[in-house]
């Protein structure tokens, strides 16, 4: 009797656990709105990497992933809704995918203890872990990118002294995320910095293009998102500003961005921190595991592409976060707060990413109490309108963080002042 | 003649091409308000359903594709066939027609008598509906819209320019895009055909008719349901053939239905109820902003040109409450 009831028991357990996915991700996702073309790429990526790891290993140390999903359409208000029924639904952490929503929810984050993922996106200075505990922005940020895009220009002028640079931002957040860099940049270099905002969404820049023609910058950097980038490109043309005088940031070198204005875009030149293309082992099993058994997020177009493949990053970190924090608190069973200390002892080697299947996908880094962004090694890519895909045409940067280290920590201090914060001391 | 002159004539003839877009999509806002009154929220949704309709058929995308696949296990995507862009335009038309036709039966009818802004409302949620719709009929990827009209820089406009400005004077040329100048003759074609229809044809008076009077128009047999239909196949047309300039321009995505944003500037300008309104508070709009953020802009730190245009369309509204053609209204106590 005692016997049947405790078997009884244990099934019913096995039940309870086995309906139950332990490791609970979000997808903070917008495969509707205006940025839809951009949101649908990421989180496939993100999903399908996912789906390998359960296919193939059965998830991360035999616990099943569990990926929840949130459409905001890119609404930042929907998208901090999205935060707290995320946070009720028990996720162990949080990929915005929105610069806005990035800073809309880092106090909650830092209050709940719940890690946010932001790849190469978000609020720069959330690299300073002594200040944001929660927040973790690698493998590299805005700063850096401003930072290597100028790096890019002077090797090819020899001296920045009397160069006009203009940047063409989106007017939002994100968009004015480099300006402090470039600043700081132009007062050291000697350069002139334009500015030209452009509004959301960017399907209207005629005037400004006339303004910047008028103006006659040497470089343009292109800080765009979603239909502002071949908007740009294409005004550029008219106004006859030389293409391959133009950098944008890796928001703004999207594949559907640049082939939608054809051979007129050949020689655009974009910084990215991974490489991109499906010529990554990784594949293989994805095919098997993923494509061929019908199991894939969404069409097989995106496979290779920019967003597609940092998707696939994204979703690597946040799952190899989660194996370190296994490895730390020895216990597959993870609660945010381990998730929280598998980021910060995070370390991607080159070793391990071959072992993934991704060999010089990324630069290799570590992540760190005190350093919550990585390497911030970023290279720059050309646009080859022949064979339709990115060149890498630089080696990958290391980032000058003479400039960009105090400006990190003094907006940190300032966040940290306004809100209240005590720096933790990290060893 | 200096370079700046030029640049700003450039820029005054560039606003008068955005300006000629600007009304494509007033245009439809127009009609509808005109025969029944309605503010329909849902014009710039209709620009990109047909647009993406028109770009599907075409090139012979499979509608609903992804959810077929995802149901049945299938990976079917294209039918393996491409239309004329003639052929494209036709079926495009009969779609927005059909439309016109579900709209009027699943929505409008319930709602006759009821107030504007009861028919606003449902407008708005159309409009969502329609988003969500189109996109899971035909996707949301950027799709290239290529009906075969001339884009690109004219180089005879260039040359010419050119030898305006004085001798060794650093000027490339004016560039005014071809697509815009074809924008703005197939404007002007619509707009004449419009006015001809609805001043000498039957069906054009009798929406003028239910425009003047609903009760009236009823008492000598004019049939509301037909009419409503009419004009939103009418709209229908319009929204496509603003959705193929937009497309055209942008290519097809979902800021194109942004573009509605862009008409209530024209409308507040240039009456709710008159379409050669909608081309001239277009052209008004379209230089205003350009110029605008042309000189004045770099004093205010840029990023004008969507607010501007508002401001612009209040400060006539102070002096024109009714717009610059749109009927005046007096109510009587």
């Amino acid at each position: 009797m005692y016997r049947a009831l405790t078997v009884s028991l244990a099934l019913a357990l096995g039940c309870v656990s086995a309906a139950r996915a332990d490791i609970v991700l979000a997808d903070l996702s917008y495969r509707t709105g205006p940025y839809a073309n951009n949101g649908i790429p990421s989180s496939d990526g993100f999903n399908d990497y996912i789906t390998l790891l359960n296919e193939r290993d059965g998830g991360i140390e035999g616990e099943k992933i569990r990926v929840v999903p949130c459409e905001f359409g890119y609404n930042t208000q929907k998208g901090v809704e999205c935060y707290d029924k995320m946070k009720a639904a028990g996720a162990l952490s949080i990929q915005p995918l929105s610069t806005g929503v990035t800073y809309g929810i880092i106090p909650k984050s830092m209050a709940d203890g719940i890690p946010v993922l932001t790849t190469g996106y978000g609020r720069t200075s959330a690299a300073d872990g002594e200040v944001f505990s929660t927040i973790f922005n690698p493998p590299a940020n805005y700063w850096q990118a401003a930072d290597a895009q100028i790096r890019f220009i002077k090797e090819q002028e020899g001296s920045l002294r009397g160069k006009k640079i203009a940047l063409v931002y989106h007017n939002s957040p994100y968009g004015k995320e480099p300006i402090p860099t470039l600043e700081a940049l132009a007062r050291r270099e000697g350069f002139e910095l334009q500015f030209y905002p452009i509004d959301h969404p960017g399907a209207e820049q005629a005037a400004d293009w006339d303004k910047l023609k008028a103006a006659a910058p040497d470089w343009v950097l292109l800080w765009g998102w979603g239909v502002m980038n071949p908007t740009a490109l294409r005004e550029a043309r008219r106004v006859k500003f030389p293409i391959d005088h133009i950098i944008g940031v890796w928001w703004s070198a999207n594949e559907t961005d640049v082939k939608s204005i054809g051979r007129r875009a050949n020689g655009y030149k974009a910084v990215n921190f991974h490489a991109v293309g499906t010529e990554f082992r990784i594949y293989n099993d994805m095919n098997e595991y993923v494509y061929f058994a019908g199991k894939a997020r969404g069409e097989a177009d995106n496979l290779g592409t920019v967003l597609y493949n940092r998707g696939i990053l994204t979703a690597i970190l946040v799952t190899e976060a989660a194996r370190t924090a296994m490895k730390i608190h020895g216990t597959t069973k993870l609660t945010p707060q381990m998730m929280r200390d598998g980021f910060e002892n995070l370390n991607i080697t080159e070793e391990r990413m071959a072992e993934i299947g991704m060999e010089g996908f990324v630069p290799p880094f570590s992540l760190s109490c005190a350093n919550h962004g990585g390497s911030g090694r970023v290279t720059v890519n050309e646009w080859d309108a022949r064979l339709r895909g990115w060149r890498q045409i630089a080696d990958y940067y290391e980032p000058d963080m003479s400039i960009i280290g105090p400006m990190i920590k003094a907006d940190a201090d300032k966040f940290a002042k306004e809100n209240g914060i005590k720096r933790r001391k990290c060893r | 003649m200096s370079p700046v002159f030029l640049n700003t004539l450039e820029v005054i003839l560039n606003g008068l091409m955005a300006g000629v877009m600007y009304s494509l999509v007033a245009l439809g806002f127009v009609l509808i308000y005109k025969a029944s009154g309605i503010f329909n929220y849902a014009q710039g949704v209709m620009a990109l359903f047909a647009a993406l309709t028109l770009v599907g058929l075409q090139t012979g995308q499979v509608p609903f594709s992804h959810l077929i696949n995802a149901i049945f296990g299938t990976e079917v995507h294209h039918f393996g066939w491409e239309l004329p862009a003639l052929v494209a335009i036709v079926l495009t038309l009969g779609v927005m027609v059909i439309f016109a036709i579900l709209v009027e039966r699943l929505v409008l009818r319930h709602l006759v008598g009821q107030e504007p802004i009861i028919l606003f409302m449902a407008t708005i949620g159309l409009a969502y509906f329609m988003e969500g719709f189109g996109d899971l009929m035909w996707g949301s990827d950027i799709k290239k819209l290529d009906v075969g009209l001339p884009s690109g820089g004219s180089f005879w406009l260039e040359d010419v320019t050119r030898g305006w400005a004085a001798e060794g004077a650093d000027y490339y040329g004016m560039y005014i895009d071809l697509l815009d100048v074809w924008a703005a003759i197939v404007a002007t074609i619509l707009v004449v055909s419009l006015t001809l229809f609805s001043q000498y044809t039957k069906t054009g008076r009798a929406l003028r008719a239910v425009a003047d009077d609903h009760q009236a128009a009823l008492s000598v047999g004019i049939d509301l349901r037909t009419i409503w239909v009419i004009t939103w196949a009418i709209a229908g047309f319009v929204a496509l053939v603003a959705g193929v300039m937009w497309g055209a321009k942008s290519g097809v995505q979902f800021s194109l239905s942004l573009i509605a944003l862009k008409a209530l500037p024209v409308l507040m300008l240039g009456g709710f109820t008159s379409i050669p309104g909608a081309i001239v508070g277009g052209l008004i709009i379209g230089v205003g902003e350009k110029l605008f953020e042309y000189a004045i802009g770099p004093m205010l730190g840029g990023a004008t040109e969507n607010w501007f245009a508002y401001v612009l369309a209040l400060l006539f509204l102070v002096f024109r409450p009714q717009g610059l053609f749109g009927e005046k209204i007096i109510e009587r106590v």
